[in-house]
């Protein structure tokens, strides 16, 4: 069992530095994953896979909705496909391809999207997807997968190999802290605790849960009891985690590198209000686009930083 | 050496079963289905290796997409009469609860089809990962796939277009239906389209011409872009005409997507000989 004191960083690594190694580790294990890219080889950190199987690497050029029909055409064919580009690239630009040669197709394929929200940093609002969540998730049959750290983007690439279906991992640009255990198992599907705590549950996904994990410590300092949960599979959603959570606190935070429309926070009050209804807060941007500036910078900016998440663990457990 | 009398026939069968799915459920697209009859009935009993017990992977096969999927009754009824479903499954076109949807899924488990296509565009970039997979897999069967000319118009059309030869898919042939013909009139008046053989010739492709609504041709063609492998995939600008086979029909964009009434389907059948037995 996890929790806040066990939850150190060991280091800093970007997740899409987690992805080339999972990627490598998933080629090692099935001789029929492909990785494809759309002129982004060097954003995705996957040079150890490229270089060990160069037979099995797609140049695609700048040519995103094709890349999307090759890997269904892949998948047709027994491979497992995983194509590559920035998140805003990713989903957005080539949304009907994806619905109708991937998820209408019911193909194994998975979309592996680096640089997603705030964080890809100084190229601003043109790059910087808040809105891609919602997007994927409104696809039927679709899985949407954001991991936190290194090792657990590592983890989710070899679990996505493994499992049958479209699915779309969202991963990011920055260095960032690496604080989940090397070892832990990353179950599609299955909410992982972070911390248990019974006054206010805070359920983060991607960047934000070591936001949420320094959030947690401050309101454990001042006798606020946190139960930390870290939904990486935004759909399927564990609803028996969230459910159980909120029925224990009665208080809910969500904390999210995305729109406050359509993406974890959405996921959260859609169950909720039919099992469970409980206040809910959300730590997301506000319907709002990005702009150019540092990573953490963005993040206070945008009130997705560690007192933005205290602030709403405060207001969640007022409303009780 | 093939029959092409016995083909004929076919085709004439997958006529009347593409005006009277049309006219069954009173929507569909019969103007560029009747125009392709012959291709369809070509490829599947004449020119491809296909095995109608149906893998998905179709390892060992030449398979055939279907990139401009409204003509979706000409396909339901070459794959239906190949014996890949049962022909009295046509009945159910664009009924509810059928497996044979408005446009071709492989959601609903039709046995034959490999990928949805409607959204225009998207079929040859399947056929070049699938070419591919081929390729990887030591397969030395063809891939063929069908455009619509209007859909040419589409962007991602020219993504592919790049990527085939750079990629040297010499096993992958692209069939451009030239009806001249789209929803809202000649492809001349929508948007121009210029010359495919130019285009593609620029693009590194080999490029072929055939009559697509004669047989002999339409086989002779298809087996010549099937056996070549010269490190070039293959475009054949295929010259048809929409509604072909039925005079009222022919040559005009009026039929793209529209059914025809109780006294036109009559008039339409009486032009087409029925060889295998309705639906």
């Amino acid at each position: 069992m996890l929790s806040l004191d066990k939850l150190q960083s060991t280091g800093k690594k970007a997740t899409r530095d987690g992805f080339g190694a999972g990627l490598k580790a998933a080629g090692d294990k099935h001789d029929n994953v492909i990785m494809l890219t759309a002129d982004l080889r060097g954003s995705m950190k996957s040079e150890d896979f490229i270089n060990t199987y160069p037979d099995r690497f797609i140049q695609c050029g700048i040519s995103e909705a094709n890349m999307i029909g090759v890997a269904a055409g892949l998948a047709t064919s027994g491979k497992i496909p995983m194509t590559t580009t920035f998140a805003n690239f990713s989903t957005g630009r080539v949304y009907d391809q994806i619905r109708q040669s991937i998820a209408y197709s019911d193909k194994n394929v998975k979309i592996c999207a680096s640089h997603a929200g705030l964080t890809l940093g100084e190229d601003g609002a043109t790059h910087q997807i808040l809105e891609d969540i919602g997007m994927m998730r409104m696809l039927p049959g679709m899985t949407v997968i954001n991991p936190c750290d290194y090792n657990q983007t590592k983890a989710a690439v070899q679990a996505i190999a493994d499992y049958h279906g479209p699915v779309y991992l969202r991963f990011g640009r920055p260095s960032w802290p690496i604080f989940i255990p090397e070892d832990q198992e990353f179950v599609i599907g299955k909410a992982l605790h972070l911390n248990e705590g019974a006054d206010v549950s805070i359920f983060a996904t991607g960047h934000l849960v070591w936001k949420a994990v320094e959030a947690a410590r401050e309101l454990e300092a001042e006798g606020i009891s946190v139960d930390l949960i870290n939904i990486h599979t935004i759909k399927p959603l564990d609803e028996a985690a969230v459910i159980a959570s909120a029925k224990k606190t009665g208080a809910v935070v969500s904390c999210e590198e995305h729109n406050k429309y359509g993406g974890l926070g959405s996921a959260i009050a859609e169950c909720l209000s039919k099992n469970a209804p409980t206040f809910q807060e959300y730590v997301a941007t506000d319907d709002t686009f990005g702009e150019s500036g540092k990573a953490e910078e963005l993040l206070e900016k945008y009130g997705l930083g560690v007192k933005d998440i205290v602030a709403a663990a405060k207001r969640a457990i007022a409303r009780k | 050496m093939a029959d092409i009398k016995e083909l004929e026939r076919i085709a004439s069968q997958v006529r009347r079963d593409i005006i009277r799915q049309v006219y069954l459920c009173q929507s569909g697209h019969p103007g560029g289905s009747l125009g392709n009859a012959d291709l369809l009935t070509a490829l599947y009993f004449e020119v491809m290796e296909n095995d109608p017990s149906f893998n998905m992977e179709g390892k060992g096969e030449d398979i055939f997409l279907l990139s401009n999927g409204h003509i979706s009754p000409v396909f339901y009824s070459v794959l239906a009469h190949r014996g890949y479903f049962p022909v009295k499954e046509l009945a159910t076109f664009r009924q509810i609860n059928s497996r044979v949807q408005g446009h071709p899924t492989t959601h609903e488990g039709l046995p034959g089809i490999r990928i949805s296509s409607g959204s225009l565009g998207q079929g040859p970039s399947v056929a070049c990962g699938m070419a591919l997979a081929k390729r990887m897999n030591g397969d030395d069967k063809t891939i063929f796939v069908l455009t619509g000319d209007g859909e040419q118009q589409e962007g991602q059309i020219w993504e592919a277009a790049l990527f085939a030869p750079h990629n040297k898919l010499e096993n992958l042939v692209l069939i451009i239906d030239d009806n001249g013909q789209q929803i809202d009139g000649p492809t001349e008046e929508v948007l121009r389209l210029g010359s495919f053989e130019d285009k593609y010739k620029a693009f590194g492709w080999d490029v072929m011409n055939m009559d697509g609504n004669n047989m002999a041709e339409t086989v002779k063609v298809l087996k010549e872009a099937q056996a070549k492998r010269n490190g070039k995939p293959t475009c054949i600008v295929m010259k048809t005409e929409m509604g072909q086979g039925v005079d009222f029909m022919v040559g005009t964009h009026h039929w793209h997507g529209k059914a025809p009434s109780e006294e036109q389907t009559k008039i339409a059948l009486a032009q087409l000989e029925e060889t295998l037995g309705d639906f």
